[in-house]
């Protein structure tokens, strides 16, 4: 069995392992969600269906990240959710007004689709801002100050557009036809914007945090992360910049349709460990280590025996529901 | 400091009380699918697969309002109640885990399939999913309610500095109320479930729906709720001795007994005096509460009187208990007159019909109840003997907590208030519609290519 400090690093590792795929998966639909037109329901539609098999165990991903943090470094679950009270009520509630609008507006009378769709697009808004106002508080250490909320307002903003930018190239991915075209636009216009996000935090963090900078020069997994970064986004840039100027599409054109997508996936990671990487040890920012909040040893070690098998399952599942649904979308029928 | 403990509990309450109205709809509803998909498999008939369809949108649904308020809860423990994890955390943790390993993704994963997938997999693949999402959501209630009845009868740990250890897992798990617990809750869903589409079947049949499947789906929940009432008398009554044998107090405040005597009567009614420690205008069963609790006419029944100042409010637990019990003793007559009827006549008679309709939510109002006995019978305790719900409380500002509650009621009203009516809407569109005339446009298999649909999602 393992000791305590060898489970502190497994489990920060299976939560930022969570966290991660939350972002990736959840982040697609949210994005998909944000960039839902309100007045064309057709393209409504066929957005939605190409989440609905998904959305259910995306949001998965975010109960287990919070479950993880909870059950392995329950101090920091309360220094950072007593923190983060009202952040956390908004991102619920705009949670359960996505999740019941993504349902109802297909099964409730017709007339009050529109207000569904509307309370799917926001819901998803500012669930993304919030838990980008909440990645900001957490990276500046809860700084109440007004410099502290201002870049939590831009962590938020930052976070939506990365949404955003995922959600479109999943669009790409799964569409075809006109549709297709505008996500093609919509990721066009998204990559530029985060491009410059992520330069301006890349900058901003190490200069404002000098731990941060030092550990940043100190190896070259650190500094080999924004180059890899910038390579990805060039790619991204040349083959969305590719799609954009064709003039039909037909299949043959459509082959490299999951470019965008694979490619802000990698950027996702990349970004994440960035993140990541300069903050440990510490699971809060400045004051808590992930050796002083673990929680005890036998009983990390009695959920590990279980995550060890369902984990890999969990992950086969998952992506044989993925090869199920793979393609491009159809309308979602019941039957 | 008491007014954020007061507003945390109430929030709390709030939260735990609206989630738990779906998931008891969906844990049982899910083998109701099952049932409906293996009959659809086995007899080849049509019918089979409109009842799946209709009751899988209705499925559909209510998952996703159980998944999104779920959510809420495992933010909960760390914002409103902060020494619960500190000092039960070691043995909360794992089963919360489990329950999100093992049951939310298998749920969550299949549903996708079970919903969506029908005309992408073979028709095994998708009775299987469909098999899959029942037991995770079954699962589900297998982990939440060891965690809750551990919280009730805690065995297998050891206190070191204030925190709770495990020492025995088996122990935690299969601690003494559990498994009366489980089986009492599972039951209840099935009943919540049961009169949900005997409702929502009879609402159909009233309004003139003569199609077979209302017909149908009245029989076979009818057929559910008398096995289901008649087990729940059961498995109740071993629930209530179990209470008596580890939680005194609260069978204590349930019968409103306040000085422990021997040939205890059953109270039919009463109103409760805290105040002055004793009952007015009792209407009571001579000796009845101690032949039920003891199985001896002359057995002694603890008062509350012995346990001054460490039970819970009695009021609240001794009318929930008899909501319970009255509403469960109605489902019982009910269903079997209804089912009886229904085998003799072959159709109810209108007010029967109108009787299930009223009774649609019975189940919710029951299971409420009964939750309400059970966790405000654990008051002043969180965890008995370890934990008190004061000590557990948050010190956040009580304004945000009330900001908070407010906000969580609003959308709660909200979102009820568009599930009923989604509900009416489904039910009244399928009198409308639905009803294609024989098996070929019923099922695709992966070879047919299907026809095209509306967006329907």
């Amino acid at each position: 069995m393992f000791d305590k400090d060898t489970l502190a690093v497994i489990y920060v590792g299976l939560m930022a392992l969570t966290v991660l795929l939350y972002a990736i998966l959840d982040g697609y639909d949210l994005g998909v969600g944000m960039l839902m037109p309100l007045n064309d329901d057709k393209q409504a539609d066929i957005m939605i269906a190409s989440i609905g098999p998904f959305w259910d165990a995306n949001e998965t991903w975010l109960v287990m990240a919070i479950g993880l943090l909870l059950i392995a470094f329950p101090e920091a679950h309360s220094i950072v959710f007593k923190a983060l009270y009202i952040p956390t009520l908004v991102l619920l509630i705009s949670l359960i007004l996505r999740g019941i609008a993504f349902d109802f507006r297909a099964k409730a009378v017709f007339t009050h689709k529109p207000l569904w769709n509307k309370a799917f697009k926001f819901g998803s808004l500012f669930a993304s801002l919030s838990q980008g106002y909440m990645l900001g508080q957490f990276i500046v250490g809860f700084d109440q100050s007004a410099i502290g909320i201002g870049f939590s307002l831009l962590s938020a903003v930052g976070v939506a557009i990365a949404y955003t930018l995922i959600g479109a190239a999943w669009l790409v991915m799964k569409c075809e036809g006109e549709l297709q075209m505008r996500s093609i636009k919509w990721f066009h216009k998204a990559i530029f914007i985060s491009g410059l996000g992520v330069l301006a935090v890349s900058v901003v963090n190490p200069l404002a945090n000098a731990a941060v900078f030092d550990r940043w020069l100190s190896s070259p997994i650190f500094w080999s992360l924004p180059i890899l970064c910038a390579v990805c986004f060039g790619i991204a840039l040349f083959e969305i910049n590719k799609m954009i100027t064709r003039k039909s599409i037909d299949a043959n054109d459509d082959q490299r349709c999951w470019t965008p997508f694979v490619l802000t996936t990698i950027i996702f990671i990349l970004c994440f460990g960035g993140i990541g990487l300069s903050f440990f040890p510490y699971i809060v920012p400045g004051t808590l280590t992930i050796w002083e909040a673990v929680a005890a040893p036998q009983s990390l070690n009695f959920l590990l025996w279980g995550a060890m098998i369902v984990i890999p399952t969990i992950i086969l599942y998952t992506i044989y529901s993925y090869k199920v649904f793979w393609g491009k979308v159809s309308p979602l029928q019941y039957y | 400091m008491l007014e954020t403990l007061m507003l945390s509990r109430m929030q709390f309450a709030a939260n735990i009380s609206f989630h738990i109205l779906f998931p008891t709809i969906t844990i049982a509803l899910s083998w109701f699918l099952v049932y409906f998909k293996i009959r659809f498999n086995i007899s080849n008939d049509p019918i089979w697969m409109r009842m799946y369809r209709f009751w899988v949108k209705i499925f559909a649904l209510t998952f996703a309002i159980g998944v999104v308020t779920g959510v809420t809860m495992s933010f909960q423990f760390g914002t409103n109640w902060p020494k619960f994890m500190e000092t039960v955390g070691n043995i909360a943790g794992p089963l919360l885990g489990y329950e999100v390993l093992t049951a939310f993704f298998l749920e969550a994963s299949f549903l996708g399939i079970m919903l969506f997938g029908i005309k992408r997999v073979p028709p095994f693949v998708h009775t299987m999913a469909t098999f899959i999402v029942a037991f995770g959501t079954t699962l589900s209630a297998f982990w939440i309610l060891a965690l809750n009845s551990w919280m009730q009868t805690p065995q297998g740990f050891e206190m070191i500095d204030g925190v709770a250890y495990p020492t025995d897992w088996f122990a935690i798990i299969f601690n003494p109320s559990f498994p009366y617990r489980l089986t009492h809750m599972l039951v209840a869903s099935g009943l919540t479930a049961s009169f949900l589409i005997a409702g929502i079947s009879a609402y159909r049949l009233l309004k003139g729906d003569n199609k077979r499947a209302p017909y149908k789906a009245l029989k076979i929940s009818l057929s559910a709720a008398m096995i289901l009432t008649v087990t729940q008398v059961y498995v109740g009554d071993l629930h209530g001795l179990n209470t008596l044998e580890h939680q005194p107090q609260k069978i204590a405040a349930m019968e409103g007994v306040w000085d422990t005597k021997e040939g205890v009567p059953l109270l039919l009614f009463a109103v409760v005096d805290e105040e002055n420690r004793q009952n007015h205008f009792e209407i009571a069963v001579p000796n009845l509460a101690s032949l039920i609790l003891t199985h001896d006419v002359n057995g002694e029944i603890k008062g509350l009187n012995e346990f001054k100042g460490n039970h819970p409010p009695v009021a609240p637990l001794f009318y929930a208990f008899r909501i319970m019990v009255g509403l469960g003793f109605l489902m019982l007559t009910v269903s079997w007159v209804s089912r009886i009827i229904l085998a003799r006549k072959k159709e109810l008679p209108r007010w029967l019909l109108r009787v299930l309709v009223v009774m649609t939510f019975s189940g919710w109002v029951a299971t409420l109840a009964g939750w309400y006995v059970t966790e405000i019978g654990r008051q002043p305790w969180l965890v008995t003997g370890v934990l008190t719900v004061k000590d557990a409380a948050t010190d956040i500002a009580s304004g945000n907590v009330l900001f908070s509650l407010i906000a969580y009621l609003i959308i709660y009203v909200l979102v009820m208030w568009a599930y009923l009516h989604t509900l009416l809407t489904m039910a009244k569109r399928a009198i409308e519609i639905e009803e294609i005339d024989d098996s070929q446009d019923e099922y695709y298999g992966p070879h047919k290519i299907a026809p095209k649909q509306s967006n329907e999602v």
